[in-house]
């Protein structure tokens, strides 16, 4: 009941849906960035939403089978095969003794989700299996040569869902709700960030993903006192540029958040492409 | 109290001063709620939020004085503890009686797991964070950055002013809770030889 890993790729993390209700100690809720592509997958293999699948930045990950298992692969598209057979993207995949599922590098998305009937096992800390990369809390980074045992965790039914059709687009439009730092900024930054001409940064990571654009510029120059963060909100540092929260975001953060990310939108951030156009839609509650 | 849009998921409730956010945080505990140094957010439907905050009156919270205070055995050899103790025009043995003269209280969490935030020191004690923040401050370092006292629970990069040391484990994965402080906590810092 295990897969050996031959290799990672840039980096490939256990993740469910996170460890929400902790932020009172410090600790942040993390889980899956794209939460929506992790659920599909165990929605098709019939597992619990919460289940943990294994979130593979840009492929590379190559797992060999000890026994058969039935496995799925969602989110970034990228080639994937089993012993060399291309296989489908979001669709059930079995993987029997001996053989290698391989996933190459993803052409559309950042993150591809592997999920498994029964889910990944590991140790749960503070109720969740995810790897928060900040407070380094969960199991270490999945490495070449581990051993991934898979669990049993309960089923429900299946059913799939449609992946988000804005992944594939040229630039990826994200709803923001204004606020609650605004005031702190003066017109200017708000048109300029409504406006064109953002990118995602190379800089991006499960913290946060950073834009490349118009210098933001502040109304209010004093420190901001910590306030709590949100996964989403755009919070602009000293020098103009704005970092978008991802899950392993700080628990608190001291710069002004001028915008925020719907919750809905939030999981494409976890997809956008070093270099790719960025654009926000003023969205009313 | 201004109640700020934050997102389609939040509220924040921007207050003028810590104490005021705490008697917010402390009416509204039966919600989602997580506090800032001068704001709380409410986590769930925005309207429903606005809603639950007009039928709400903040409450005198009894800040601290719920339980007794923990001891904390502090080293004073931090680094910057002369610079500290020049930039306020104090000796560094005048820090280390005024920071453990009086109990301090756990006003907030953050920054990292078992990081708190403590309140309610002798106000000489505010000095700025450094300009530039280190790489690595070791677990167990006592620091004091504006208002606020804290002990980083493990190594992290940090722009703090290290006035001392401790063995105390703040956070601790083997233990129920794994964080030693919690919001309300009061904390006393005894100076060790």
């Amino acid at each position: 009941m295990t897969f050996t890993v031959m290799a990672t790729g840039p980096q490939t993390l256990l993740q469910d849906l996170g460890r929400a209700g902790y932020a009172a100690m410090g600790v942040t809720a993390s889980g899956a960035f794209d939460r929506a592509a992790l659920r599909r997958g165990n929605r098709i293999l019939g597992n619990l939403e919460n289940t943990a699948g294994l979130e593979v930045l840009i492929g590379g990950l190559q797992l060999r089978a000890d026994d058969t298992h039935t496995v799925c692969v969602t989110g970034a598209v990228g080639p994937a095969d089993v012993d060399g057979r291309p296989v489908r993207h979001e669709q059930p995949i079995t993987v029997t003794r001996g053989q290698t599922l391989f996933l190459g590098t993803v052409v559309i998305g950042m993150r591809s989700y592997v999920s498994i009937i029964g889910g990944w096992d590991a140790a749960p800390v503070l109720g969740s299996k995810s790897t928060d990369t900040l407070a380094h809390l969960g199991p270490p980074p999945v490495a070449v040569g581990d051993c991934l045992p898979v669990g049993r965790t309960r089923r429900s039914g299946t059913g799939g869902g449609e992946p988000d059709s804005r992944l594939g687009a040229g630039d990826l439009a994200m709803r923001i709700v204004l606020g609650p730092h605004t005031d702190w900024f003066d017109t200017g930054a708000i048109s300029a960030l409504l406006g064109a001409g953002w990118t995602a940064g190379l800089q991006s990571n499960r913290v946060g993903i950073r834009l490349d654009g118009p210098v933001l510029s502040r109304a209010i120059a004093r420190e901001l006192p910590p306030t709590p963060c949100l996964r989403g909100a755009i919070q602009v540092t000293s020098d103009g540029q704005p970092i978008v929260f991802g899950p392993d975001h700080p628990v608190t953060g001291g710069y002004p958040v001028i915008a925020t990310v719907i919750d809905a939108d939030s999981d494409l951030l976890g997809q956008v492409r070093p270099g790719q156009a960025v654009r926000f839609i003023r969205h009313r509650v | 109290m201004r109640l700020l849009p934050y997102g389609d998921t939040a509220l924040l409730l921007d207050c003028a001063s810590l104490e005021e956010a705490y008697d917010w945080y402390a009416a509204l505990d039966e919600a989602d709620v997580v506090l800032g140094a001068q704001s709380v957010l409410l986590r769930g439907n925005p309207a429903k939020m606005r809603k639950l905050v007009g039928r709400t009156t903040p409450r005198g919270a009894d800040v601290g004085r719920s339980s007794p205070p923990i001891d904390i055995a502090v080293r004073y050899d931090g680094v910057d503890l002369d610079e500290v103790a020049a930039s306020i025009q104090l000796s560094p043995s005048d820090v280390v009686e005024l920071h453990g003269a009086r109990p301090w209280t756990v006003a907030f969490s953050g920054f990292a797991p078992g990081f708190s935030y403590l309140v309610g020191g002798d106000p000489r004690l505010m000095v700025p964070r450094r300009a530039s923040p280190r790489t690595r401050i070791p677990a167990g370092s006592v620091a004091l950055a504006d208002r606020f006292s804290g002990i980083y629970p493990s190594d992290s990069p940090g722009g703090w002013q290290i006035i001392g040391h401790t063995d105390a484990q703040l956070w601790d994965l083997d233990r129920e809770p794994p964080a030693l402080l919690a919001a309300g906590q009061r904390v006393r810092f005894v100076a060790m030889a």
